[in-house]
């Protein structure tokens, strides 16, 4: 199964590799890792998400929890949180196809960034089912490059990860 | 008061209560060297840093206080990286200091600059790459608190030159302020009152004790449950002499070359209690038929420890001695005459599992007569192959932080090294270091600094002129294609001591043993004893490859296994 988990680690040089590092050297598998500051200049948050049997996770949180940057672990996995990525998009547009494209990029209510010669770049913003949805749909144009941000996700209610 | 980041450090240690550094100095740890001068800290040079990382972990684990090594950068640094590796698996507090080329050449391939943060990541409980000289009385009061607390293990700090060398004026923090590191010290009440019924209802226990109650010292909590509830002890290489070897609840060690008492005791038991320990694979054979009728209950201070090889019934995560304490205040005595008279049936059967070596000088015969002519009191520590094992089984150690031997790493080099760090935390102690000519020959370079600071270390050489542990392997899996394991060019190790200047003794035959090891162990010096044996001397049991602690291969037959 998929977990996400919502980790705070100190703001510090070296921090986001003795992170991947752990992961790699004990075999888990990383699906995406995203990583910035939070209100405390001092903390960052990692969101990360990786696959496995809850032997697993318990593994990996303890690991994680190994080390002395990592101040807090949390599960969200089965919480109520909004999770969200951005990806960017390239993908082929012939002046006949920008409408249809357009289209496409409406109902996702995504938006169109950047206008090419033979191509535009494409925003868009949500859960992973509705970014695979949104790259489904723009396939048959021809899809040049994809770039997407891994998810990051917060809890819902007033309630904050260091409290 | 205004002082270099060099002076700063070196004051940080002393405030550690720090005596000895082991170390060798370099280019980059030059300002450190520089202030050591004005210190009471007696600096050990040794031959090669390994030894430096070795003789600091066994001066920790005899004086049951971090060790502490320094080296310069590059070559220097990356020669610590195996005995860094050997103190994190065998969680050893050791605070490992490492010169760095200045921060503005840093990531420019300068002259003998390594990332040793980068490579010592995996290895490290923490590591530290000092950028700020006003950090450095923080950082060294942080690396003490971590590689001590906890479950100990080696931080290591990487301090670039110019940072050494720049003004400090910071003082030292009188708080260690670590968000993210709180070690769970009392164990769970809850738990802590489920593994108490579980005890009470128990027929068969067995407590297997690991290096976590020597570590924590809590060997006399540890016997106090023993007696209460009447369960052997089974420790693991890393638990020996938790309980004194004469104790009539000890097992022996268990594992895969563990006595069969222990591994028999195991296998039957319907309740584990595994103290301070991590189910090492050397431990538990196929993990699969590791003590298949029993419950589990596991306590350890690393929560990750819990459930990683093995599912258990009650886990408690604590310092060792603190729940042993609370445990013992509300356990009920127990009486089970039935199971310790089938203890004390195993335990007669174990005696006789080797085949009588007559007049062969064997490795297990000389160590018999060195534990009774020592009565266990001595400090041993041992290197890696079959002379370790015969010293675990063999060498009836006494007292806890009294046998120091390479457990998780399984390092070849280790014990000498160790030997001479536990000579200097305990001067008056009768160190004797257990060794093969394969192992030794990887640190012999040290007899130097034994020789150097008069360390009465007592050096005795398995000569079997083999790596015998490897040859017995290629005896059970390879059939008996042996392979790069004759070491044809080894020196006269007699000859080897006097080049030293230092006795050096011979042990041919089994009539010599007494009086040669009387004298060697009564001389007051440093000393080498070569004991002559033969290569096709076998450790057993052994549990081979798949097979379960019960599945074990006594000896097969002859003395040789044939
Ligand atoms: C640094 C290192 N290299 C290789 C090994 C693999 N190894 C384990 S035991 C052994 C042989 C040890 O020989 P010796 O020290 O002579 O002891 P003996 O087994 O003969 O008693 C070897 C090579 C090791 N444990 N450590």
């Amino acid at each position: 199964m998929r977990h996400t988990l919502s980790v705070m680690v100190e703001n510090r040089a070296g921090v986001l590799a003795r992170v991947a590092g752990m992961f790699s050297r004990r075999g888990y598998n990383i699906e995406s890792l995203a990583v910035g500051t939070t209100e405390n200049p001092k903390i960052s948050r990692m969101t990360i998400v990786v696959e496995g049997d809850n032997h697993v996770i318990e593994q990996v949180t303890k690991q994680l929890h190994k080390l002395i940057e990592v101040i807090k672990i949390s599960d969200i996995t089965d919480e109520e949180y909004v999770g969200r990525e951005l990806v960017l998009i390239k993908v082929n547009a012939d002046t006949a196809q920008r409408s249809e494209i357009m289209q496409i990029v409406d109902i996702f209510r995504a938006r169109i960034v950047d206008i090419g010669y033979k191509s535009l770049i494409i925003e868009a913003t949500g859960d992973q089912s509705k970014i695979t949805a949104i790259e489904t749909s723009l396939k048959p144009f021809g899809i040049r490059e994809v770039v997407r941000t891994g998810k990051i996700a917060m809890v819902r209610g007033p309630k904050t990860k260091l409290e | 008061m205004v002082m270099t980041g060099a002076q700063a450090l070196v004051r940080g240690l002393e405030a550690e209560e720090v005596d000895i550094i082991f170390g060798y100095p370099g280019g980059a740890i030059l300002p450190v060297y520089d202030a050591l001068i004005n210190s009471s800290i007696k600096h050990i040079l040794v031959r090669q840093e390994q030894a430096a990382v070795h003789a600091a972990g066994g001066y920790a684990r005899l004086r049951g206080k971090t060790g502490v090594c320094i080296a310069t950068s590059g070559p220097g640094a990356t020669n610590l990286v195996t005995g860094i590796a050997n103190a994190y698996m065998d969680s050893v507090p050791v605070v490992v200091i490492t010169g760095q080329v200045s921060t503005e050449m840093v990531g420019t391939d300068a002259f003998q600059e390594v990332d040793i943060t980068g490579i010592t990541h995996p290895i490290t409980k923490h590591n530290y790459l000092v950028q700020d000289t006003k950090d450095i009385p923080r950082i060294i009061k942080e690396a003490f608190h971590i590689a001590g607390t906890g479950r100990p293990g080696p931080v290591l700090i990487d301090l670039p030159k110019n940072v050494a060398e720049n003004e400090c004026w910071e003082e030292i923090p009188q708080r260690i302020n670590l968000d993210g590191y709180k070690p769970t010290i009392k164990g769970h009440p809850s738990q802590i009152k489920t593994a108490c019924r579980i005890m009470k209802e128990a027929r068969c226990p067995v407590i297997h004790a690991g290096g976590g109650i020597v570590g924590s010292d809590a060997a006399s909590d540890l016997i106090k449950l023993a007696e209460s509830i009447q369960a052997p002890v089974a420790t693991t290489l890393m638990g020996l002499g938790a309980i004194p070897a004469d104790h009539e609840l000890f097992l022996g060690m268990l594992g895969i070359h563990g006595t069969t008492a222990a591994n028999r005791a195991v296998s039957e038991c319907d309740l584990l209690i595994t103290i301070g320990a991590r189910f090492d694979d050397r431990v538990t054979g196929a993990v699969g038929k590791f003590a298949p009728d029993a419950k589990i209950i596991h306590i350890d201070i690393d929560p990750a420890e819990i459930g990683k090889n093995i599912r258990v019934n009650v886990p408690i995560v604590g310092h060792v001695k603190m729940v042993l304490q609370a445990i013992n205040n509300q356990v009920e005595k127990g009486k089970r005459s039935q199971w310790l008279a089938r203890i004390k049936r195993l335990k007669e059967e174990a005696a006789y599992s080797y085949p009588e070596a007559g007049k062969t000088l064997t490795t297990r015969g000389v160590i018999e007569r060195l534990s009774a002519l020592t009565k266990g009191n001595a400090v041993v520590t041992t290197d890696v192959g079959q002379h370790q094992m015969f010293a675990a089984q063999f060498y009836r150690v006494k007292h806890p932080r009294a046998f120091l031997s390479s457990g998780g790493l399984g390092t070849m080099g280790y014990g000498f090294p160790a030997a001479v760090g536990a000579q200097l935390a305990d001067p008056k102690a009768l160190v004797v270091c257990i060794t093969g000519d394969g192992s030794f020959q990887m640190s012999m370079a040290e007899l130097a600094t034994a020789k150097e600071h008069n360390l009465p270390v007592k050096v005795l050489v398995f000569n079997n002129n083999c790596l015998g542990l490897v040859r017995q392997l290629q005896h059970f899996y390879c059939e008996r294609r042996y392979t790069a394991v004759n070491m044809t060019g080894n020196p006269d190790f007699v000859k080897l001591a006097q080049a030293y200047g230092v006795p050096g003794y011979r042990i041919s035959n089994v009539e010599e043993i007494d009086q040669v090891l009387e004298e060697a162990l009564n001389n007051g010096k440093l000393s080498i004893v070569e004991c002559m044996i033969e290569k096709e001397e076998l450790v057993y049991p052994t549990v081979l490859n798949g097979k379960g602690l019960d599945e074990m291969v006594i000896s097969t037959g002859g003395y040789y296994g044939e």
